[in-house]
This record gives C-alpha cells, structure tokens and sequence, in this order.
C-alpha cells in the first residue's frame, strides 16, 4: 500500500526528533571531553582520579577527586540501603496487598512525593533535619552525609516505587494461578513467586534510583557541608561531585585549570551516570524476554 | 548575500554606539553575595532618578562577576576582592580591560553561637582555629565542645580575603589551608542558620548579613579588641576589613558611567551604609587595605 504524503512527512518528523536526541548526547558528550582532556596537558590522570586533595583555588592547586568520589559513594550507598526496602515494601503493598480504595490514593501520594522541588527538601535539611541529627546522634554539626543520605533516599522512592510496581504488577496471571493451586498462602506466593519473577524490573529500578540519587545536586549542597575531606563515616560532613561542580563553576575564570578540572568532574560524572542507566537498560531488557 | 551581511553589520555598529552614548538602556551587574544587596538598593535609587535606564543586579560569587565581566555578560562586575592577576591577563586576552573602583568598606565579621561564652579573639586565634590547630573550645576559655568551622564556597570573595589574612596570616608565601574539616557552605544565610543552631561552631561572613540571631565576636589584631561597626572600620582599627569593588569594562560610558558616578555619591554612599557597609568618604581613606 503506498503512504499518503502526510503519512510520509509524520513519519520523518519522529524519526528526525530520535536521531537528534542521539545526536544532543553525543554533542554532550565531545563537548565535556573536549573541556576535560584539556586539564590533563598540566595534571596526570592518576593524579586527578587518585590524588587526595581537592585545593583548586591553592598556588599550586592540586586536583585530586578520591575525597569528591568517595563522599558520593558514601551519600549513594546510605541513601539507597534506606529508600530501596522502603521503596520495594511500598510498591508490593500497592501491588498485591493494598484495598483498590487505598492503592489508587497511595499512587498518586508517590506522584506528588515526585514533584517536590529538591530546593525545599534542603531547606527542610537545613532548619528542621540538620538540628534533629546533631542532636540524636550527638554530633558535632547535623550538617553530614547522613543527612543528605535521607534526604536523597526521599527522592529516591517516587522512582524505585513507581518502577517496582509496574514490574510486580506485569508478572503474568498463570504465576499467581498456580501457586495458588500448589496451595501456597500469599504470602508464600508473593515473596517466593512475584518477587523473584519481577526481580529484573525491580533491580532495574534501584538502578535509576541510584542514578537519580547520585546525580542530585542542590540537595547534597544545601546540608552534607561540602568539606572536602577524605570521608571516613557517614555521619561527618562530606563533598560530593555535584556539589563541587555547582558550587565552585561560578568562580573559575574560563579556560583555567579550575574551569577543566571542573568539567572533568563532569566527565566522571557522566560516564558513572551512564553506565547505571546501561545496566538498568539491560535488566528492564531481560525482564520483558 | 555579502551585501546583506554588510548591511546588517552596519545596522549593528550603529546599534551599539547609540546605546554607548544614550542614558537609555540597561545595565547588567553581576558578582559578589556580599555585595547584591547593597547594589540592589543602589540601583532601585538609581532608577527613580533615571527612569530610561533598567538595570538589573544578580549575585553568584564575585568569580561570577569576573567571569561574566571577561565573557562580556556583564556591565559591572561586584567583587569582594581584587581581581586576580591571571584575571586581569585573561581579560586583556578576550579584549577586557577591566577598570578597578573601589565603591564601600566592609568589615568582615566572625560569629558563634549566642550560648557560646566566648566573645574576643585574636587573629592568631582564629588562625589556630581555622587552620585546625585549635581543635576544642576549652583551649579558649570556652566549653569543653569540638569547634565546628564554617566557611563560604571557595567562590566567594570573602573566602578570598578571610584565607588571605587569617589562615596565611597575611603572608602570600604561605601555603596553609583552611582545616579540611571545614564546612563550606552556599551562602551567608546558611552560615547564620548553622551558627544560630550549632552551640560549637563559627563562621564568618560580610558585616552586612549580621543578626541578632548569633553573637558577633570582638577581633583583634594583637591585643586591642573591636567588634566589626562603622566606628572601627572607619578609623582602620578592625582588623579584618577590606573594600569593595565595582569592575568595568574599561573607563566607564554613558549609562553605565552615570550609575557608578551616582554609586560614588553622597546618596550612592547612603545605600551601601543603609545596608550594613562603611561608605568610602569617611573610612580613613583606602590605607585599610
């Protein structure tokens, strides 16, 4: 059958639109390591990976991201060990135990959780959270990776629930069916039967959960403190890799050190970013098989 | 076509010299945190006079100024320090010539919390205590408490000056650090809110962000202690004052020449002092530097 020209031109336009979002990353992409590779004319790679001291505005600056990395890992790691039980248990309530009555309240609770700007949950770190943790913890200032951690495991939820639920619901009937026939409880059928069946979907999810988290800036910059210290504890300030970017771009002078160093923050940044969305591809991937 | 492109580059030139020349247009200033407010009150004052100019005052750090003065984004750039030499080079490069005019005094003052006993300290104290060699209240006369201290973004200009003239105690040769313990933090009011809750920590800030939320702490050079007022700042005794800058493009024109003239006048001078700063006429002339 031939295609009618409006047909042709639509057709054109989607396919258009796909190529160039393709096309934007990649420009991302060349741009950043244009920038980036630019500091390794003055600084070794090793230096700036593995150095220990981030001193970018010191005669001479010495570049090293192992405090900046190591303090999103600690923010990472907490803030997903507290959102992802807490984000699974709320997507298998809403799945497969909760009333219809509840559930459709819940799910558009989760959506509004969603639309927090992440402005106002620092504020809510700064006056409420940071006093709560310094006293519980009888720190010597709330202003730690711990803080953050729960504030980012908050942002973290709205995806990995929304995420796990789909996964849960899309396992087929006939499982259900036939646990049910075996004689299992629900229980039984829902730990040992649903999960498991959902559990590429739902790593998946933890997994842009992560990447949400560790690419959330204005949070981690409001209340972790931005110390840039080898991180030894969780409850002691730290800096993270956004918060560095954010908080020292407006300084550079363009075409400094500073200013490509900057960028190949940015560069590790993207390149971990990346890699999570990759694995979370590959798992939603083999799910659907 | 290379007629057009003529044309349209000759409809340009002649755009740019009528709005060199006209008290018409819009002014952009850019810079300091410490610096916007009082600039913001300058310019409101400005406008009710000169209705044809708008002029528009945004903050970011005064590296932002710098940068955007360099980038030719800006018509004034506020700083909270002098302009580097490797920005002023960087400048000369992009075809900048940057006009140096020193606009208001500005004592930077140090607080603590108000149940903190302490009110005087040395700058060979703060220095102890900044650079971490003074790690406990006590050594000060003060509650047995691990000190806690707070520092602007390495983007601040503030930043710049308190790292000059305490932690290398007016030395550039040196090369000491601030603790790596200390919490950088986005801006002054963070600063305050952090103080106003945390009984062991302390930080500094332009004495224009001062509240009576937290204590301000008497500074002194050697022995003759002063708290950071216009008396003090005045007659050069406060130790850690400084002044403040506007940044232009060259000697100033036009619209933008009539906004520093004004900035520099009996009622320019009264807004900075409205706001908290010392107004250039009666400080001790510029031998505070």
């Amino acid at each position: 059958m031939r295609k009618r020209p409006s047909e042709f031109i639509i057709e054109l336009c989607i396919r258009l639109s796909g190529f160039l979002v393709i096309a934007f990353v990649f420009l991302i992409f060349l741009f950043l390591l244009k920038d980036a590779l630019s500091l390794f004319a003055s600084h070794s790679v090793g230096s700036f990976l593995f150095g220990k001291n981030w001193l970018p505005v010191s005669d001479p600056a010495s570049f090293g991201i192992m405090p900046l990395f190591l303090g999103s890992l600690y923010v990472t790691i907490a803030a997903i060990a507290i959102s992802v039980p807490l984000g699974v248990g709320t997507a298998m309530f809403i799945a497969e135990v909760a009333p219809k009555s509840i559930k459709g309240v819940l799910k558009s609770l989760v959506e509004i959780l969603a639309a927090i700007p992440s402005v106002v949950l620092g504020f809510i770190g700064i006056i409420w959270l940071g006093p709560f943790m310094r006293n519980t913890f009888h720190l010597s200032t709330g202003m730690c990776g711990l803080t953050g951690s729960l504030l980012l495991a908050f942002m973290a939820l709205p995806t990995i629930i929304s995420m796990s639920e789909d996964a849960l619901v899309g396992v087929p009937r006939s499982y259900r069916e036939a646990a049910t026939g075996l004689g299992a409880t629900r229980w039984q059928t829902l730990w040992r039967i649903i999960l498991p069946a959902a559990s590429s979907g739902i790593i998946a999810a933890v997994m842009l959960g992560i990447g949400r988290v560790i690419g959330e800036t204005m949070v981690v910059m409001m209340v972790t403190g931005n110390a840039p210290v080898m991180p030894t504890s969780i409850l002691q300030p730290l800096r993270t890799l956004t918060a560095t970017i954010a908080g020292e771009m407006g300084e550079t002078v363009r075409g400094s050190e500073h200013y490509f160093a900057l960028f190949a923050v940015g560069l590790i940044l993207f390149i971990i970013t990346f890699i999570i969305n990759i694995f979370a591809e590959l798992c939603a991937h083999r799910n659907r098989k | 076509m290379a007629f057009l492109l003529i044309l349209t580059a000759f409809f340009a030139g002649c755009g740019r010299v009528a709005d060199s020349n006209d008290t018409q247009g819009t002014i952009q200033i850019k810079g300091s945190d410490t610096l916007v407010n009082a600039a913001q009150k300058v310019s409101e004052e400005f406008m009710k006079t000169n209705p044809g100019v708008f002029v528009s005052v945004t903050g970011g750090g005064s590296g932002v100024g710098v940068a955007s003065l360099i980038n030719k984004s800006c018509d004034i750039a506020s700083a909270s320090r002098e302009m580097m030499p490797k920005e002023i080079e960087q400048a000369n490069k992009q075809g900048v010539f940057p006009k140096e005019i020193p606009v208001a005094h500005d004592g930077v003052a140090l607080i603590v919390n108000k149940n903190n006993p302490i009110d005087k300290l040395s700058i060979q104290d703060l220095h102890n205590i900044f650079t971490g060699k003074a790690k406990s209240w006590k050594e000060f006369g003060g509650k047995d408490i691990a000190i806690v201290t707070l520092s602007r973004e390495v983007s601040s200009g503030t930043y710049a000056h308190f790292k000059e003239e305490v932690v290398n105690l007016g030395d550039s040769n040196s090369n000491l650090e601030f603790s790596p313990q200390t919490l950088l933090l986005s801006s002054s009011q963070a600063i305050v809110e952090e103080v106003a809750n945390n009984e062991a920590a302390i930080g500094y800030m332009g004495m224009g962000y001062l509240s009576d939320r937290t204590k301000t702490v008497e500074v002194a050079k050697k022995d003759e202690f002063y708290l950071p007022d216009i008396e003090a700042v005045n007659n050069g005794k406060y130790p850690l004052a400084r002044l403040l800058y506007f940044y232009t493009n060259g000697e100033p024109k036009g619209a933008v020449k009539q906004f520093i003239d004004f900035a520099l006048s009996p009622a320019g001078q009264q807004q900075f002092a409205e706001t908290g700063f010392v107004p250039l006429g009666v400080a001790g002339a510029e031998k505070t530097q």
